[in-house]
């Protein structure tokens, strides 16, 4: 790409923008009932006879949103969370942060909160305190190893964690009664059958929250990627940052796993995609990332829908059934 | 004047500096010399104002650096590392801009003039060509000297280019470490050019911690000789760099010559005298 960097930066919020327009608006109107977008908006026939309008605003509109913010959150912070580690295989799949969260939320959902958050979901809370809790072991690990995350120890502390949060998950599902069992089970394999609106406006807060502080994050991290002293002797804060950034990527995870579950390699495949398409400068990335992961898990979730319609498949086995192979590709093609 | 008072530096429960007592002139040109595990490093970030003795202080141009922003020190002082291992693909051009951080706001985008620093700085160590390439696509010496041009745009004033021609004005500090470590004769003398060159041209005041005795020989006028985190010699390279000196810093015979056709010191290293340092 040429041109001056704020020209790039308008390009690049116009280009994903106008995708994640596009396949937004078409994915209401894909599924295993056909319906007519005229019927949808008209006015003369009341909502509750209006079989398109119900269709297109209960069964399939949530979904799509939950699908925008899960995967706008996902792919955002599998950016922040590999400029922060210093490589680009970390995400908050792959270090276990998604399971951490599960676990927070599925002791939400089992046993109920001791705590609550007026205005806040509790599973949401419990989501974000798992990721946290996940991600202040990640940050433990980095932090004892000033040199940056080698892939071996990145990969050996996901694996490590997600066992970990996955037996502590097996073991609160046994105590689970069987209807709950279900529900979870599916949640677990990432699920966007969200149901309405409701479980949107209270991961809302979180997510935008997270991004609020992630609109700070593209300068330091760009930095950061020089390494640590690099950065520091620029002039960035480098504590402030990893603290920051570490945070707003355990809440926009925390976000993303109470309404979807643990859906898997968004954070992976998107940032990769991005950055062969508008290069390293983390002021574009973001950005890209963000638009492009949510009009990417919005088509995975039509593919879920639709695939063995009327069945439904869970939204997580697309993606990752997409991303381990893409996984395992990069991981042969990393230097 | 870059100056160390008294400074020390730990560890955890390990002394890495021990009341060091170093000044950097404005201008000068200082090698800093040492064994492994000398502090040679730890002296570079705590003069660099990344690391904040525990005791002592540091002080430029008379100002406590501990009483400076981040960004005031990044302004005036920029560390060159032995290695820049970069995570993502930027371009050099985008590596050589990213000296311009403490210059702009949180969220100002570098503008023609920050670019137009970043290719004076991209000349000044003859990397112009290599602007678009990707800086991982690059060979060390090539790395190495884009770097330095980052460090260079770090410490140009958006006012001017080019520092006035007295060198007057605050002192803008380079400090590199072990820059020659994993280059051929050819990269080393090349780096030893553009230091030379960014000294008596660019007013730059340099201090370089090497291993290499000739490097340093060559292009120090003043060398700060650092054995278990204590000064044991600082002077005029002519004065201190002595067969006696050398022995006391490596535990080692060394011949020290001078060569006809630079005029400069040379050192042989002969043998070992000891167990090595410290012993």
């Amino acid at each position: 790409m040429t041109g001056s960097l704020g020209r790039r930066v308008a390009v690049v919020w116009l280009t994903f923008g106008a995708l994640l327009l596009l396949i937004g608006a078409a994915a209401p109107l894909i599924g295993s009932t056909a319906i007519d977008l005229r019927r949808v908006f008209v006015a003369t026939v009341p909502f509750d006879e209006n079989v398109d309008a119900q269709i297109f605003f209960v069964a399939r509109l949530p979904r799509v949103v939950a699908a925008a913010i899960v995967g706008g959150a996902l792919a955002a912070a599998g950016v922040v969370f590999q400029a922060l580690l210093r490589n680009p295989l970390a995400t908050p799949f792959t270090l276990g942060v998604s399971a951490g969260a599960s676990l927070g939320a599925m002791l939400a959902l089992t046993f109920g909160t001791p705590v609550v958050v007026p205005g806040l979901s509790d599973s949401a809370v419990a989501s974000f305190v798992g990721a946290l809790g996940a991600v202040a072991i990640v940050y433990g690990l980095a932090t004892a190893r000033q040199r940056g995350f080698s892939t071996t120890v990145l990969l050996l502390a996901g694996v490590t964690l997600n066992s970990f949060f996955s037996a502590l998950i097996l073991f609160v599902q046994y105590l689970a009664d069987f209807s709950q069992t279900f529900r979870t089970v599916r949640w677990l394999m990432g699920d966007l059958d969200v149901g309405g609106y409701r479980p949107i406006l209270s991961a809302l807060p979180f997510t935008l929250g997270a991004f609020a502080i992630f609109a700070w994050l593209p300068r330091p991290l760009n930095l950061l990627a020089l390494g640590p002293d690099s950065a520091a002797t620029r002039g960035v804060d480098v504590l402030r940052t990893q603290r920051l950034a570490f945070f707003s990527a355990s809440l926009a995870t925390g976000a993303a796993v109470s309404l979807g579950g643990p859906i898997g390699f968004v954070g992976i495949i998107i940032p990769h995609l991005v950055r062969l398409i508008v290069g390293a400068d983390h002021r574009l990335v973001l950005p890209a990332a963000t638009l492009f992961g949510a009009a990417f898990l919005i088509a995975c979730d039509v593919v879920a829908r639709t695939l063995l319609a009327p069945l439904e498949l869970p939204v997580g086995v697309v993606t990752a059934v997409l991303g381990g192979p893409f996984f395992l590709w990069l991981l042969i093609r990393q230097r | 004047m870059l100056r160390a008072a008294s400074v020390s530096f730990a560890y955890g429960s390990h002394r890495v500096l021990d009341e060091v007592d170093v000044a950097i002139a404005p201008g000068a040109l200082v090698g800093i010399l040492g064994p492994n595990g000398s502090g040679k490093t730890t002296l570079i970030t705590v003069l660099g104002g990344i690391a904040r003795p525990a005791r002592g202080e540091v002080t430029l141009d008379g100002t406590t650096l501990s009483r400076l922003s981040r960004v005031e020190i990044a302004r005036r002082m920029a560390i060159v590392p032995q290695d820049t291992h970069l995570t993502f693909d930027y371009s050099v051009l985008e590596v050589a801009l990213m000296g311009r951080y403490p210059h702009l706001s949180s969220f100002e985008l570098e503008g023609p003039r920050d670019i137009e620093i970043a290719r004076h700085a991209l000349a000044a160590t003859g990397t112009s060509d290599l602007e678009q390439r990707s800086f991982l696509s690059l060979s060390g010496g090539e790395r190495q000297r884009v770097v330095i041009a980052s460090a260079l745009a770090q410490l140009a004033d958006a006012e001017v280019l080019t520092p006035p021609p007295d060198g007057r004005g605050p002192s803008r500090v380079l400090l590199l470490d072990e820059p020659t470590a994993s280059l051929d004769p050819a990269y080393q003398l090349e780096v030893a050019d553009i230091l030379r060159e960014l000294s008596t041209r660019g007013h730059l005041t340099i201090a370089v911690c090497t291993h290499d005795l000739n490097f340093a020989a060559g292009l120090c006028r003043e060398l700060v000789m650092l054995r278990d985190g204590r000064v044991i010699a600082a002077g005029p390279t002519d004065e201190v760099l002595t067969p006696e000196t050398i022995r006391r810093l490596y535990g080692i015979d060394a011949d020290v010559q001078r060569l006809a056709a630079t005029g400069r010191l040379s050192v042989v290293p002969l043998r070992r005298v000891s167990a090595g340092p410290g012993a």
